[in-house]
């Protein structure tokens, strides 16, 4: 690791005037992705920018929406009550992303932020239609995600929460890389009385996104059966050691079916 | 005091200091004064060095010195050794090219080390190494092992004029090619055994200490043989004879043979403080032990075995391809010739054999043994061929095994390849895996799991291995330029407690309680009164270490050879002590007694009078109890046994889980269960990620694309079942302990019943060989094109 | 250099440190508690796993700095003040759940934090998924589960 000078502001407009205030000051979340790039000196910050004393933490729940601030850790999403109640697909992603000792600091923010085009939660965001409050504005999922490890955010902008509406029912499936663990194929799947919404994580060149051909079958009748049939293009798939673009883009129709069989 | 002799599960005494974080590891040692070094690796496969500027290297904060292969070719350090030579099909001894410890002119592979920065703190060693400016060519280069010899590969060492690192063969190929042209039935089978990656979890590390007041060198290293790297390096390399050099491998983090060679980074660090007279520690980062560590397997074979028409195997024809990766690692030339050839036998009568090695060099990192080492090539081939005759002829294949099994009266049996077993019983490690796997029940457990959208397959193997290794005069005259005896050390104190001083090497194997046991059981002396030591060549008289299933079989024979030492001596002390002929002293239960009386002495009262020898027949015996075997093995051993494996096949995405695995083995005498039995379950699990999730890759361009644990698919614990193990022993004929070794047999017999059970699961595809490891993506690929030709048919 | 206030096992450090320090290398190197162990550089072996204000967390992925006014627990300080050890060191050891003991430390740390998260109790299966940060080379993990499965009880039964 390359050193850097390292800072915990106690307010976000501290926070947000250090990061504006250089461009190679870095911020950091949880640390699970962003410790290990810098590790492996793929990164040189100047600054890192700790968020953890900014009470971004917490998660409510009210009016059909979940809340949960961005620094909430994966653990307490996972374990939360309140998000288990209402939206139980959510928790359980939260449940899933990396292992213990990762869940009890990743975060949500941090997972939004980087956007590692195999990471859990921008399918659910995305699937969710949920909307990312920083500290200048709300930006919605279908405005957020831009590509790989590309987002909305700009220099200096930080993601305070993430708002999700309740849907009538959800789920996500996730088929796993076998050595990291990361996705391969990661589906969410959410019925709204507007309809269904599906992002798949893991699979694509561009990150995460929505696939309009489930979307269309499971808005007409959201059960497993409809999902027969809606094929995925390769050629945009990801492909690697661990799986085939081809391998990818089959995974999404049969990740996608057992989605919708568990919601 | 409850039963802690041999056949009781003790408890290991080694435990309590692992568990409560006091383990000492190579990287827990901190010597005064001590500098880091770093490696600057190759990231290329293949390239000239035009230069190397360490200028603004040597300039940046912290940094002590810098060296490169052209410092220490000034100081005539030699280059790593190889400890085997094998000779061509002509005779001629193999090629040997240089292996410089620091590149010199060329690098051959990726993470070839180029020059070692040595600073204050391992990150500034880190920030210097990457100031150095490496003018490189980059020439073409050869991954893939059937590369190595196709026409106009680009050549790893130029000066060989081809890849070939040997041609060798064992069997006389006019007898078995005339056992093929009588036969009913040829069955041919073409397969790989992938390359993999140790992995031991403790990454390798080293740390030089040289003593600028007497010279005296201590290397502290990741060791699975502390004396065998004193030789090599000492003698070879850095040209310091053994009584200036100390070489201490302390808690040792796993092996798996990665760390039985001799490694570029001992003899850097070693000879570095030296140079700088200090103390200079470098510890690998996963990365690093990903390019330079050992890897293991890499074969290409073609089998072929000509079958009578009742299915008696007639002869067997094998073409092998090794990958040696791009320099001879210090044992890779026997792994396909002598552990791998010679074991092509097996379990069966097979007359004939003939095999035919050829050893290629490429742009990788060097290959060399890795648990099992040959045997799980061999075994791998054979149970998978065994597989296709039995599907190309249509006779059962336990039936088919049976048939051909070697009889448990035959022994000692004579293979054509070599080698002579002494025990065995295959019949009986069979028919009892098959009962504890309901082999007989298994059909329903398929059609109920048809139910359910899986496909279910059940697997076997029926192997043996040779281990216990060597019979030093036998491994000479094959080309091992080292014996393999074995050495103990048995110190008897003054007031009865004892110390063994082992040349073998625990780094798992929990030898400080299994060996305590031995001295449990022939002294008579409690556990907690025996304490192992190993590891250290200032403490232990020799010792070639341990791999090859050996520590058991040929450390602890060595050690009943001392311990009837002790008790002949303790014979004469005790018959001075109590007026008796010796002839009349009888030794059992710590105690010597004078037959036929009631007349005895403990073993403490012997060997208080050894050292406070007042009285004491001084005239006829030195004081002391303190005696040393070296104990050299007249055969090999033979474990082998029974593994099934049953497995289910998600047809959607092709993954395989393993529902039940079933191990049956015959390891000889068994002194602690419960450790033989960690021992088989680990090697299993080893297998089992062999065959299904291990697999190291290199891309065209000579990257390794699986080089952190991200992309090595390393086994997890719910990748696995829990296994259903037990033993069924025949005892060792030649060894005083009859014990046969433990520690390789589950890797080498589980990967081909896993393999056979995937391709049970898969029988209505029509498939009839898949190359491990068996992954989602190669399955998947598998059904759908069996679907397809399901459809059109 | 920042300064870094933290207690380990009990005890309270104040610590220089670089901002690039992991909370590895302060353990290891500052406070010479070599009982947590680093064996890769992805996050992927946990043989580095503590627990740090009660839970798991692999010091190989923390800074130092991020673990100031924090309380953490290492291999070292799990036994009692007398030595005797924690039921899940004691089942390691009456399991034979070790062998060369290097991914020892940072497996009874995630177990216990396993066990303490699930009060209901594990199956052989939550036990498995459960360890999925965890590698061991050495056993197998049979006899690892199994010794989790038996401290399970007696860690809810104090």
């Amino acid at each position: 690791m390359y050193d850097f000078t390292y800072q915990k502001p106690a307010s976000l407009a501290d926070a947000a005037s250090i990061l504006s205030g250089d461009a190679d000051a870095k911020a950091l979340a949880g640390g699970m992705t962003y410790i290990p790039v810098l590790k492996q000196r793929l990164a040189k910050p100047s600054a890192i920018v700790d968020l953890s004393g900014l009470g971004l933490s917490g998660i409510t729940v009210a009016g059909g929406t979940v809340t949960i601030g961005a620094m909430t850790t994966h653990g307490t999403v996972a374990n939360s009550a309140e998000v288990k109640a209402a939206i139980p697909a959510l928790a359980a992603l939260a449940g899933g992303i990396g292992d213990e000792a990762v869940r009890h600091r990743g975060t949500i923010g941090g997972s939004l932020a980087n956007n590692d085009p195999a990471a859990c939660y921008p399918s659910a965001v995305l699937a969710l239609g949920a909307t990312i409050t920083t500290n200048k504005r709300a930006i919605a999922a279908d405005d957020y995600f831009q590509g790989m490890f590309t987002t909305a955010l700009e220099e200096g902008e930080i993601i305070t929460s993430v708002s999700f509406p309740v849907p009538e029912r959800a789920a996500y499936e996730k088929f796993r890389n076998p050595a990291s663990r990361y996705a391969i194929v990661g589906v969410f799947v959410a019925k709204f009385a507007t309809g269904a919404r599906v992002a798949v994580t893991g699979a694509s060149q561009s990150g995460v996104f929505r696939h309009a051909g489930m979307e269309a079958a499971l808005s007409a009748n959201f059960s497993p059966d409809a999902t027969a049939g809606v094929t995925t293009e390769a050629d945009n798939m990801n492909g690697d050691i661990h799986a085939s673009a081809e391998y990818r883009a089959h995974l999404v129709g049969v990740v996608t079916k057992r989605a919708v069989a568990k919601a | 005091m409850g039963f802690e002799g041999i056949g009781a599960s003790v408890r290991r005494k080694e435990d309590l200091r692992f568990l409560s974080g006091n383990g000492n590891y190579t990287d827990d040692i901190n010597r005064p004064g001590q500098l880091y070094a770093v490696m600057r690796r190759s990231d290329r496969p293949h390239a000239k060095i035009n230069g190397i500027d360490t200028a603004a290297a040597s300039k940046a904060p912290g940094v002590v010195a810098i060296f490169t292969g052209a410092d220490m070719a000034k100081d005539e350090i030699g280059g790593l050794p190889c400890g085997w030579q094998i000779h061509n099909k002509d005779g001629s001894p193999m090629a040997e090219p240089p292996h410089p410890v620091l590149a010199i002119g060329k690098v051959r592979h990726v993470g070839d080390p180029v020059a070692v920065v040595i600073a204050e703190t391992k990150q500034q060693a880190r920030d210097a190494a990457e100031l150095i400016a490496i003018d490189y060519h980059d020439l073409p280069s050869i991954s893939s092992t059937p590369d190595a010899i196709a026409a106009g590969a680009p050549l790893v060492h130029d000066e060989l004029g081809s890849n070939i690192c040997y041609d060798w063969h064992i069997g006389d190929k006019a007898v078995v090619d005339a056992a093929f042209a009588g036969a009913a039935h040829v069955v041919k089978l073409d397969l790989v055994n992938n390359r993999l990656v140790p992995n031991a979890m403790e990454p390798r590390a080293a740390i030089g200490d040289y003593d600028t007041s007497s010279g005296d060198y201590t290397l502290y290293t990741t060791s699975q043989n502390p004396h065998v790297i004193r030789l090599l390096m000492g003698a070879f390399v850095l040209h310091i004879p053994e009584n200036k050099l100390r070489v201490v491998a302390p808690d040792v983090g796993g092996g798996f043979g990665s760390k039985i060679y001799h490694y570029a980074e001992e003899a850097i660090v070693t000879w570095a403080s030296a140079k700088v007279r200090r103390p200079v520690k470098w510890t690998a980062d996963r990365t690093e032990s990903f390019m330079s560590d050992a890897h293991g397997r890499d074969h290409v074979s073609t089998a072929e075995m000509a079958v009578a028409a009742d299915g008696k195997f007639l002869g067997l024809r094998i073409h092998t391809l090794a990958n040696m990766g791009a320099y001879l690692s210090t044992f890779a030339p026997a792994v396909p010739t002598y552990l791998y050839a010679t074991l092509l036998a097996g379990v069966y009568t097979t007359p004939v054999i003939y095999c035919e090695v050829k050893a290629v060099f490429t742009h990788t990192v060097p290959v060399d043994a890795y648990r099992g080492a040959g045997r799980p090539e061999a075994t791998f081939l054979l149970e998978r061929l065994v597989d296709c005759i039995a599907q190309d002829t249509g006779i059962d294949r336990v039936e088919l095994r049976r048939k051909n099994f070697i009889p448990s009266n035959a022994f000692p049996y004579q293979t054509p390849v070599a080698l002579q077993y002494d025990s065995g019983d295959y019949q009986t490690t069979l028919k009892v895996a098959l009962a504890n796997a309901d082999w007989d029940g298994f059909e329903a457990r398929r059609a109920e799991a048809k139910s359910r959208g899986k496909l279910r397959g059940i697997g076997i193997s029926t192997y043996l291995e040779a281990c216990g290794i060597a019979p030093s005069a036998v491994v000479g005259s094959l080309g091992a330029r080292a014996g393999l005896y074995e050495v103990a050390n048995i110190r008897v104190h003054p007031t009865g407690s004892v110390t063994v001083f082992t040349g073998t090497h625990s780094h798992g194997q929990g030898h400080e309680t299994t060996l305590a046991q031995l001295v449990c059981d022939q002294l008579g002396v409690p556990l907690s009164q025996v304490d192992v030591v190993h590891g250290d060549t200032a403490k232990i008289p020799f010792g070639m270490g341990t791999y090859g299933s050996r520590s058991l079989a040929v450390g602890g024979s060595a050690m009943v050879k001392a311990m009837d030492k002790i008790i002949a001596k303790g014979k004469k002390i005790a018959a001075h002590l109590m007026e008796a002929s010796v002839e009349d002293i009888e030794f059992a239960n710590n105690t010597f007694t004078v037959a036929g009386t009631d007349k005895s002495k403990t073993l403490t009262d012997i060997s208080l009078a050894a050292y406070v020898p007042h009285n004491y027949p001084i005239d006829e015996i030195e004081p002391g109890l303190d005696e040393t075997a070296f104990y050299d093995p007249k055969n090999f051993t033979f474990p082998g046994g029974c593994h099934i494996a049953e497995v289910e096949i998600d047809p959607e995405t092709g993954v395989t889980t393993v529902i039940n695995f079933t191990a049956v083995d015959d390891v000889g005498r068994v002194v602690n269960p419960m450790i033989v039995e960690g021992q088989i379950q680990g090697g299993v699990a080893q297998g089992i990620g062999q065959a299904l999730l291990e697999a190291a890759i290199y891309d065209k361009s000579g990257q390794l694309l699986s080089g952190s644990m991200m992309d090595y698919t390393m086994p997890r614990a719910d990748n696995l079942p829990n296994f259903n193990v037990a033993t069924e022993n025949t005892m060792c004929t030649h060894n005083p302990l009859g014990s046969k070794g433990c520690g390789e047999v589950g890797a080498i017999g589980s990967p081909p019943a896993i393999m056979n059970a995937v391709i049970d699961a898969l029988k209505d595809y029509g498939v009839r060989h898949i190359d491990m490891p068996a992954t989602g993506p190669k399955l998947w690929s598998i059904i759908q094109a069996g679907q397809t030709k399901m459809a059109a048919e | 250099m920042p300064q870094v206030t933290l207690t380990v096992n009990g005890k309270q450090h104040t610590v220089e440190v670089e901002g690039r320090t992991l909370l590895v290398e302060l353990l290891r190197e500052k406070l010479g508690l070599t009982g947590t162990h680093v064996g890769c550089d992805t996050s992927q072996c946990g043989a580095c796993v503590v627990h740090v204000d009660g839970v798991s967390a692999k010091s190989c992925t923390m800074l130092a700095v991020q673990a100031n006014g924090t309380s953490v627990t290492t291999i070292e300080g799990l036994a009692a003040a007398d030595g005797t050890l924690h039921p899940m060191q004691e089942m390691f050891r009456e399991h034979h759940a070790l062998q060369c003991g290097f991914c020892t430390p940072g497996m009874v740390m995630s177990a216990i934090d396993l066990v303490n998260s699930n009060p209901a109790g594990l199956t052989e299966k939550e036990i498995r998924e459960g360890l999925e940060g965890n590698l061991c080379r050495c056993t197998g993990y049979h006899n690892i589960v199994k010794a989790i499965a038996a401290a399970a009880p007696l860690m809810h039964a104090k």
